[in-house]
C-alpha cells in the first residue's frame, strides 16, 4: 500500500533501500478508511506484546480558557495514575460495576499526550490528528467549548477513534451532531432548562417577564433555546433575546435598553470571559437593585463554572445557575476524588476537571468490559452503560445518542464564602428523572460502528 | 426618546475608552513613525498594574477552613483590615483609584525602558519589522503576565460608594429608569481630563511645541539643534502612562485578564487611523465617532432593520470614511503612505 | 557557477526533491506525520502566495486570511452539493476567493501604506464577524461547515457513485487517488506547492513582477512617468488571494471543514508573520516562515514535562531535571512565549528574515574557504531582497 503513495519518489531513484525500510516501519500510520476490514487491525491497534497504551488529551493551553484547561490536563493525569494503579486510586474505590484492575488498561500501561486546542477548531483538529497519525493515541479526551468539541468529535469518526468529550454544554453535541465514536459525560442545555425550571418557579413565581442576552454562536442558541422553552412553559413572558458578538468586552450597549424594557428578569447566556463580563456590567448598572412590576430584578446564569465564576467575584452572589459538578457534593465518589485531587495538587477540582476524570476511567472501563481495544466493541460496551459512585448519583450513558443522564446540580452564588474555594452553593441536586428528555427531538445520526 | 439619551451617554463613555487608548498610540505614531503592536499589551499591563496593587493591599492572615481536609482552604482577612480596621478596608476599597499613582511611575519606566531598549533601534526600519517585534514583545509580556496571574480574568472593583448607578435621569427631571453606572461616569470625566492634559502639554509648554514641530518636520527641528530624540523618548514614556492608565482605570468594567491588550488592538488601529495618523485630535474625534456609531447601531430597533450590524459596524464605518477621506478625518498628507 | 544556480530547471528541481522528500527528512524532528506536512504544503502555498504582493509590491494586506476561509467554504459547499471529487472544489475555490479579492482589493487599492492595511483588516473583520453570526446558514457559524449523510452532491448522484454507511471522503476522480488522507493528502498538497511556487518564480523574474518592484521602490516616480500601477497592483493582489483561496480549498478537501476563526484578524496576521519571519521578497522566506510558525504550534505545544524527560534522558539525573526545570516554560502552554521570542531575536539580528541569515551563512563559509573574494549571497534571485533590505537599515 505504502508503495503506490510514493511514485514521484520511486521513478526518480531518490528512495534508497534503507530509507524503504523505513517507511515500511511507518506503515501502521497509512491504515486508511478499510482498515476495519482486515478483522480487528485497527487504526493504532496496539501489538499484543506492548506494554503500553497511549492516550491523547486534548486541551485549551492557551487562550481564554487555559486555566479550565490546565485544570483538565490535571484530572487527567490523575486518572491515568489511578488507572496503573499508583495514589490512592480516587474514584476507582467507588465506580460500581467496575471491571478495572488498577494495572493499566488489560494489563498494559497508560501513557499520554498532551496537545493545545485554542479553543479553536482548526487547531484543536490538527493537534487531534497528530495524537493520532503519530503518537498513535487510542483514545481523545479533553475541549472546553462546544464548538471544538463538535469539530473534534467528527474527526474521530472519520479516523475511528474514539472521543470522550469533555466540557461541552451545547445541545447538538449528542443532539444533531452526534456521532457514534463520541460521547459525552457532561450535561447540556436542555437539561440545564428543565433543572432550572422547578426552582424558579419556587422562588420566582410564574409572572415574569425575560429578557435574553445571547452569545451568538450555537451553543448560545440552544442554550437560549432550551431555556425559553422552560420559562415559557412556567408561564413567564419572554420580551426580548438580543444576540451579542463573542468576547465583546464591553456589553454595557446591549444592557441599557433592559432598563426600559419592562423585563424583571435577565438571562445571560454567556459562557467564560463573556459571562464575568456581561454580569459584572449588569450588575454595575443596578439591575439587581431595581423593581421592576412590583418584584425585584433577577439575573440567572444558567450555566455556571466555578474557575470562572472567580473572575465575577462579588457580583455572582445570590444568582441562581446550574453546573455539572461541584467538589462540595457529599456523596462517595466525590469525596474520593475530592480528596485524592486535593492531596495531589492543593486546591479542589472544577466540574471540567471531573468530567474528564471520570470518561478516562469510563473509556478504559469500556474496555476491560470489551476484553478489546477494537473501537466498535468499546463503543457498544459504553452504549448504555449504567454506573454509580462518580459523583451525580445512579447514572446512564444513553445508547441512542450518547449522552450521559444523571443529576443535575442548581447552584447559587455563595453570599458568605467560607474559603477562597466556596463560590458556589448547591441549592438543589435535581434528580436524573427530572432532567431525562427523548432522544429524537434533536434528530442527527450516530453513524456507523465500523469506518 | 429615553432609548436615544441613554445610548448617547453609552456611546460617550464607550467612546472615552476608544479615544483614550488610541490617544497613546497616535503620540507613538505620529512622533516617532512606530508601529506599536505592543500598545493593547502595555493596556493590559496597566489594568495587572491595579491588579497588583489591589493584591498587594489585600496579603491576607489566612485562617484554615478546618472543615475542608484535603486540601488548604482558607478564610482570608487582609492585614490592612487587621491593623486598621475600617480605615484599612477603605484604603482597600479604593484600591483602583489609589493605583493610579502605582501606575504612572511604573509605566514610565515600563515605557522608558522599551523605547530606549528596543524601539530607539527601529525608527529606520520597515513597518513589518517594527510590527514583528512589537508583536512579539506583546507576546511575551502577555505570557509573563499568564505566568504569574493565571488566564482568568481577576474581578478589581470599583470602590462601593460608586459601585452602582447614578439616576441620571431624575436629575435631569426625566425618566427615573435612566441610570447609569458611576463608574463609567467617572470613566468618561477621567478620558476627558486625560486627553485633556496631553493636549495642554503639547499645546501650551516649550517642551510640546518642540514635539509638534518635530511631528511636523523632524529634520528642520533637529537642523536648529534641538535634540528632538530625547523628547521622542519622553513622548513614548507618555504615550505608555496614557495606555496604563486607561487601563488601570477600565479594570473595574471589565475584569482584566492576560489577553485584553490584544482584544483592544485591532480596535484602536482603527479608531487611529479612521482619525488620520499622526493627528490627535482626530483619533479622539474618531474615537468618539466609532463609541457612538456602535451604541446607536447596537439599539434592538436598528438590528432589527440590518440583522449583524452591531458586529461590523466599526469596520463598515472606517471603510466608508477611508474611501471617501484618503487620510482619514484629519491626516496629514504624507504620514504613513509609504 | 552563479548562473547555474539560479536557472529555473535546477532551482525547481532541487525544490520538487525537497519538498517531495520531506516525510524523509522531517522525521529526525518529529514532523514527518501527514497532518502537518500537509499543514507546511498548505500554509507553505498560501504565505507564497501572500509574498506576492507583499514581498513585491510592499503593500502590506492584513486581511489575507479571507480569502483562505472564502476558499474552504467553496470548497466545502462543492463537497456538499456537486461531488466529492476535489479538483472542482479548488478550482471553484480560486475562482470565488478570486471574485473577492477583486472586490477587496479594487476598493483597498485606492489607498495606499496602512490606509491601504486597516482597509483589509476591516473588510476582513466584517467577513470574520458576519461569518461567525448572521450568515451561519451558509458558514454553520461557530461550529464550521461540514459534511452530513444527507447532502445532495447532485454529480455524484448523475455519475451513480453509491451512498454509503458513513460520510464519504474527498477524492481525485474516484479512482486516481480514492482518499486524501495521510499521505496522500501530503503529496497532493506538495505537487500543488511546487506548482505554485513554479508560478510565483515565474512572476518574480517577469516583466510584470519587474514592475511590481519598481512601484514599491517608488510609485510616486512611476506615476511621474505616466505609468498607472492601479492594474499591476490589482492584478498582483488577486493572484494572491488566488493562492489564499487554493490553500483555503486544499485545506478543505484534506479535512472537509471550515471554520470563521480561519478568518480572524489573528489568522491574516499569522502569514505576515510567516513571510516577515522567513524574509520579505525572498522566493523560499515565506516557506520557511510558515514551516516554523506550523512547527511551533503543532510541535513545541505537545511538549509536556512527560517528553522533556526523554528528550533530556541522555544527561545525569540532576542536569535532567535542570534541564527540564529551565525548558518547561517555553514549551507546552508556554509555546506562545517562545514564538514571541523568536520573532524578536529574528527581527533584532536579522532585519531580512531567516533567509538573510542564511545568506550570510553561505556567505561565511565561503569566506572561509576562499571561494570568491566577497560574502557575494548565493543566489541572487532568491535573496536579493532580503539582502538590500539588511543594507537599507
Amino acid at each position: 500500500m505504502s508503495n503506490d503513495k510514493t511514485p514521484t519518489l520511486d521513478r526518480r531513484g531518490f528512495l534508497k533501500a534503507s530509507v524503504a525500510t523505513s517507511m515500511a516501519a511507518t506503515a501502521p500510520m497509512f491504515f486508511m478508511k478499510d482498515a476495519f476490514a482486515k478483522g480487528e487491525a485497527f487504526r493504532n491497534s496496539p501489538k499484543a506484546d506492548a506494554k503500553t497504551i497511549t492516550l491523547g488529551f486534548n486541551v485549551p493551553q492557551t487562550g481564554a480558557y487555559a486555566d479550565e484547561g490546565a485544570d483538565e490536563l490535571r484530572a487527567f493525569k490523575l486518572a491515568v495514575k489511578h488507572l496503573n494503579g499508583e495514589g490512592d486510586g480516587g474514584m476507582m474505590n467507588t465506580f460500581k460495576p467496575s471491571a478495572l484492575k488498577g494495572n493499566g488498561v488489560l494489563g498494559k500501561k497508560v501513557e499520554f499526550v498532551t496537545g493545545d486546542t485554542q479553543t479553536k477548531s482548526d487547531a484543536a483538529r490538527a493537534s487531534a490528528k497528530r495524537m493520532i497519525e503519530k503518537d498513535g493515541v487510542l483514545m481523545i479526551s479533553g475541549g472546553s467549548s462546544s464548538g471544538v468539541a463538535i469539530a473534534v468529535q467528527g474527526l474521530c469518526q472519520e479516523m475511528g477513534t474514539i472521543f470522550m468529550a469533555g466540557l461541552t454544554h451545547s445541545n447538538d453535541t449528542t443532539g444533531k451532531d452526534k456521532r457514534r465514536y463520541g460521547f459525552r459525560h457532561f450535561f447540556n442545555a436542555k437539561m440545564t432548562g428543565s433543572a432550572l425550571g422547578p426552582v424558579l418557579k419556587e422562588e420566582m413565581g410564574t409572572e415574569r417577564k425575560t429578557y435574553h442576552l445571547t452569545s451568538d454562536y450555537t451553543w448560545g442558541w440552544t442554550q437560549e433555546e432550551s431555556i425559553k422553552e422552560t420559562t415559557e412553559g412556567l408561564g413567564w413572558k419572554t420580551v426580548k433575546t438580543v444576540k451579542t458578538p463573542v468576547g465583546a468586552g464591553d456589553f454595557s450597549q446591549y444592557i441599557t435598553p433592559i432598563l426600559n424594557s419592562g423585563a424583571d428578569t435577565l438571562i445571560l447566556n454567556h459562557y467564560g470571559k463573556d459571562m464575568i463580563n456581561s454580569l459584572t456590567q449588569s450588575v454595575q448598572f443596578g439591575l439587581r437593585d431595581k423593581q421592576v412590576n412590583g418584584k425585584n430584578f433577577e439575573i440567572i446564569v444558567p450555566l455556571y463554572s466555578r474557575l470562572m465564576a472567580q473572575g465575577a467575584g462579588k457580583n455572582l452572589q445570590g444568582i441562581l445557575g446550574t453546573t455539572n459538578w461541584n467538589w462540595a457534593l457529599t456523596d462517595d465518589g466525590s469525596k474520593a476524588f475530592v480528596k485524592s485531587f486535593g492531596k495531589e495538587y492543593g486546591n479542589p477540582p472544577s466540574q471540567a476537571a471531573h468530567t474528564c476524570y471520570v470518561q478516562t476511567l469510563l473509556y478504559a472501563n469500556a474496555c476491560e468490559v470489551a476484553g478489546t481495544f477494537y473501537p466498535p466493541e468499546v463503543i457498544k460496551a459504553l452504549e448504555g452503560f449504567k454506573f454509580d459512585g462518580m459523583g451525580n448519583g445512579k447514572t446512564e450513558y444513553r445508547a441512542e445518542d450518547h449522552q450521559c443522564f444523571k443529576d443535575v446540580l442548581v447552584v447559587r452564588g455563595n453570599d458568605k464564602p467560607t474559603s477562597q474555594f466556596d463560590l458556589l452553593k448547591i441549592v438543589k441536586e435535581v434528580p436524573r428523572s427530572a432532567v431525562e428528555y427523548e432522544a429524537k427531538v434533536f434528530g442527527g445520526d450516530l453513524g456507523p460502528y465500523k469506518v | 426618546m429615553d432609548a436615544i439619551l441613554i445610548q448617547l451617554l453609552n456611546g460617550l463613555d464607550k467612546g472615552g475608552a476608544y479615544a483614550l487608548i488610541a490617544l497613546g498610540l497616535t503620540l507613538t505614531f505620529g512622533t516617532l513613525g512606530v508601529v506599536n503592536f505592543a500598545h493593547g499589551a502595555l493596556f493590559m499591563l496597566g489594568a495587572f498594574c491595579a491588579v497588583l496593587f489591589n493584591k498587594v493591599l489585600t496579603i491576607s492572615a489566612k485562617v484554615k477552613d478546618e472543615s475542608i481536609t484535603f486540601f488548604d482552604a482558607y478564610k482570608e482577612t487582609p492585614y490592612l483590615e487587621l491593623w486598621w480596621g475600617d480605615t484599612g478596608a477603605t484604603i482597600i476599597d479604593y484600591s483602583v483609584p489609589l493605583s493610579i499613582l502605582f501606575v504612572i511611575p511604573i509605566m514610565l519606566l515600563v515605557g522608558v525602558i522599551m523605547e530606549r531598549g528596543l524601539i530607539k533601534h527601529f525608527y529606520k526600519r520597515e513597518h513589518a519589522d517594527q510590527i514583528l517585534v512589537t508583536f512579539g514583545l506583546a507576546i511575551v509580556i502577555q505570557e509573563i503576565i499568564r505566568h504569574f496571574f493565571g488566564a482568568n480574568p481577576i474581578p478589581t472593583p470599583a470602590p462601593d460608594v460608586v459601585a452602582g448607578s447614578a439616576a441620571v435621569g431624575a436629575f435631569f427631571g426625566l425618566n427615573e429608569n435612566l441610570v447609569y453606572p458611576w463608574w463609567r461616569l467617572i470613566y468618561l470625566a477621567f478620558s476627558l481630563s486625560i486627553i485633556g492634559a496631553v493636549f495642554a502639554f503639547l499645546k501650551y509648554t516649550t517642551f510640546g511645541m518642540v514635539v509638534r514641530a518635530g511631528m511636523a518636520d523632524r529634520e528642520t527641528v533637529e537642523l536648529l539643534g534641538i535634540n528632538v530624540q530625547k523628547r521622542f523618548t519622553i513622548v513614548f514614556g507618555i504615550a505608555t502612562v496614557v495606555a496604563g492608565l486607561a487601563g488601570a482605570m477600565y479594570a473595574p468594567i471589565l475584569p482584566p485578564d492576560y489577553h485584553m491588550g490584544m482584544d483592544f488592538l485591532v480596535l484602536s488601529f482603527v479608531v487611529v487611523v479612521v482619525g488620520g495618523m499622526g493627528s490627535l485630535p482626530g483619533a479622539v474625534a474618531a474615537g468618539f465617532l466609532l463609541g457612538l456609531l456602535q451604541s446607536f447601531a447596537s439599539m434592538n430597533e436598528v438590528k432589527a432593520i440590518f440583522p449583524g450590524i452591531d458586529q461590523i459596524i466599526i469596520y463598515l464605518v472606517a471603510v466608508v470614511i477611508l474611501l471617501v477621506r484618503p487620510r482619514g478625518l484629519m491626516g496629514r498628507e504624507g504620514v504613513f503612505e509609504d | 557557477m552563479k548562473k547555474i544556480l539560479s536557472s529555473t530547471p535546477l532551482i525547481m528541481l532541487i525544490f520538487s526533491v525537497v519538498v517531495l522528500s520531506a516525510p524523509i527528512w522531517l522525521a529526525p524532528l518529529g514532523a514527518n506525520y501527514p497532518d502537518l506536512l500537509q499543514k507546511f504544503a498548505i500554509f507553505g502555498i498560501f504565505a507564497v502566495g501572500y509574498n506576492i504582493l507583499f514581498g513585491l509590491t510592499g503593500y502590506l494586506s492584513f486581511g489575507h486570511a479571507t480569502f483562505l476561509g472564502i476558499g474552504s467554504y467553496t470548497a466545502v459547499w462543492s463537497f456538499k452539493l456537486l461531488t466529492m471529487n476535489i479538483l472542482p472544489a479548488i478550482i471553484l475555490a480560486m475562482i470565488v476567493s478570486g471574485v473577492f479579492a477583486l472586490v477587496i482589493g479594487f476598493l483597498s487599492l485606492r489607498r495606499s501604506g496602512i490606509y491601504f492595511s486597516i482597509l483589509t483588516l476591516a473588510f476582513a473583520q466584517m467577513a470574520y464577524s458576519l461569518a461567525y453570526s448572521v450568515l451561519t446558514p451558509i458558514t454553520n457559524g461557530e461550529t464550521g461547515l461540514q459534511l452530513t449523510q444527507q447532502d445532495p452532491r447532485y454529480l455524484d448522484a448523475i455519475a451513480g457513485i453509491p451512498v454509503k454507511d458513513g460520510l464519504p471522503s474527498t477524492n481525485l476522480f474516484g479512482t486516481l487517488i480514492k482518499s486524501m488522507d495521510g499521505y496522500f493528502g501530503f503529496y497532493v498538497a506538495a505537487v500543488v506547492l511546487i506548482v505554485a511556487f513554479y508560478i510565483s518564480l515565474k512572476i518574480f523574474r517577469s516583466p510584470f513582477g519587474m514592475k511590481l518592484r519598481a512601484i514599491k521602490s517608488n510609485q510616486t516616480r512611476m506615476k511621474y512617468t505616466g505609468f498607472n500601477t492601479r492594474p499591476y497592483l490589482l492584478t498582483a493582489f488577486v493572484i494572491s488571494g488566488m493562492y489564499a483561496g487554493l490553500a483555503g480549498g486544499l485545506l478543505a478537501s484534506i479535512d472537509p471543514l471550515a471554520g470563521a476563526e480561519r478568518m480572524q484578524w489573528t489568522a491574516s496576521g499569522e502569514v505576515v508573520l510567516m513571510t516577515i519571519l522567513g524574509g520579505v521578497g525572498t522566493l523560499i522566506g515565506p516557506l520557511l516562515g510558515a514551516t516554523i510558525i506550523k512547527y511551533f504550534e503543532n510541535i513545541f505545544s505537545a511538549l509536556n514535562s512527560n517528553e522533556l524527560h526523554k528528550i533530556f534522558d541522555f544527561l545525569p539525573e540532576g542536569m535532567e531535571n535542570f534541564m527540564v526545570t529551565v525548558v518547561g516554560p517555553f514549551v507546552g502552554e508556554g509555546w506562545h512565549l517562545t514564538l514571541g521570542l523568536v520573532f524578536m531575536i529574528v527581527v533584532i539580528f536579522l532585519p531580512g528574515g531567516i533567509m538573510q541569515g542564511i545568506s550570510h551563512l553561505f556567505g561565511f563559509i565561503k569566506r572561509i574557504f576562499g571561494m570568491g573574494d566577497k560574502p557575494a549571497p548565493v543566489d541572487d534571485t532568491v535573496n536579493n531582497d532580503s539582502v538590500s533590505k539588511g543594507g537599507a537599515s
